[in-house]
């Protein structure tokens, strides 16, 4: 099981040097193998970030899936945010609440807090164990499962394919 | 063709910045610091992805530094946004008075007694100065 983080690490590694190049010659593909290659065998011998992250096919259409949920979702904020900006009046009805998440393993739960935070109205501030504390711009409910269906569930359902 | 480029480019940087404009307005017209950290995340990053992809129609070579630029930024904004809003939170920065509710601080009352020593012996030294 430790092998697969060595390999995401790599391939991560590896991503980033080709990106940062912008080319794909011969001798620069050989030296970003080899660096991202010794660089995982040193800093990697007891890392577990990535063992939650599922490797298969579902996973994989899944994440492509939330790529466009979550762009969908950013671009909603920022005109949500705009609105609200404009409007002379300040439509906000702000406070902070709780919301239940079902992840378990500590990246997915990472990626969740982030997604929240740019999507439209709410900003994580706090996480302690599987309670989220979120400060909401506009209130709809103080109940704890109306705010959960209404937050979260739109990106757990798919963050739990991937990640579990 | 390079014309089609560079035209598309200028006007994904020019929304880019509307948003990074729209956000910094959010930033002087909210009442309170959450609010603020709100308009300000959500504008910030949405304006600083589409300046970045503007750039990349406009100057071809430089996408793949660019694409990890925007993953950059996806990655660490929300973060920095979280622990800003936290630490706030935790050293009593008030919230707006229209706040409906707020279910962290019933959790916090022993911290928030610690805190607010700290911010009158602070405040007292303050005095002694004047």
């Amino acid at each position: 099981m430790k092998i697969k983080n060595h390999i995401i690490l790599f391939l991560v590694l590896l991503a980033v040097w080709l990106l940062l190049n912008s080319s794909f010659e011969i001798h620069i593909l050989i030296v970003g193998v080899v660096v991202s290659l010794i660089i995982t065998l040193i800093f990697c011998r007891n890392c577990n970030v990535f063992s939650e992250i599922k490797l298969t096919p579902k996973a994989f259409f899944y994440a492509i899936i939330y790529v466009f949920v979550f762009s969908a979702a950013l671009i909603k904020s920022n005109f949500d945010v705009a609105r609200r900006v404009v409007t002379p009046s300040l439509p906000i009805n702000p406070g902070i609440v709780t919301v239940k998440t079902k992840l378990k393993s500590k990246i997915g739960r990472l990626i969740l807090a982030n997604s929240i935070t740019l999507t439209p109205g709410t900003l994580t501030i706090d996480i302690k164990d599987d309670i989220l504390y979120i400060h909401w711009i506009d209130v709809l409910s103080t109940n704890i499962d109306e705010d959960t269906q209404q937050i979260v569930s739109r990106f757990e359902k798919y963050l739990e394919v991937i990640y579990g | 063709m390079d014309g089609t480029l560079q035209i598309i480019g200028a006007i994904l940087t020019l929304i880019g910045s509307i948003f990074l404009f729209l956000g910094s307005l959010g930033l002087v017209r909210m009442p309170d610091s959450y609010n603020r950290i709100q308009a300000g995340t959500k504008a910030s990053t949405l304006g600083t992805i589409l300046t970045l992809l503007g750039i990349a129609f406009i100057n071809p070579d430089w996408t793949g530094k660019l694409i990890l630029l925007i993953l950059f930024v996806l990655l660490t904004n929300p973060i920095s946004s979280n622990v800003l809003a936290r630490a706030a939170h935790y050293i009593n920065i008030p919230l707006y008075k229209k706040t409906v509710i707020d279910k962290l601080k019933k959790e916090e009352t022993i911290k928030v007694n610690v805190s607010e020593d700290k911010i009158n012996t602070n405040s007292d030294k303050k005095e002694d100065k004047q």
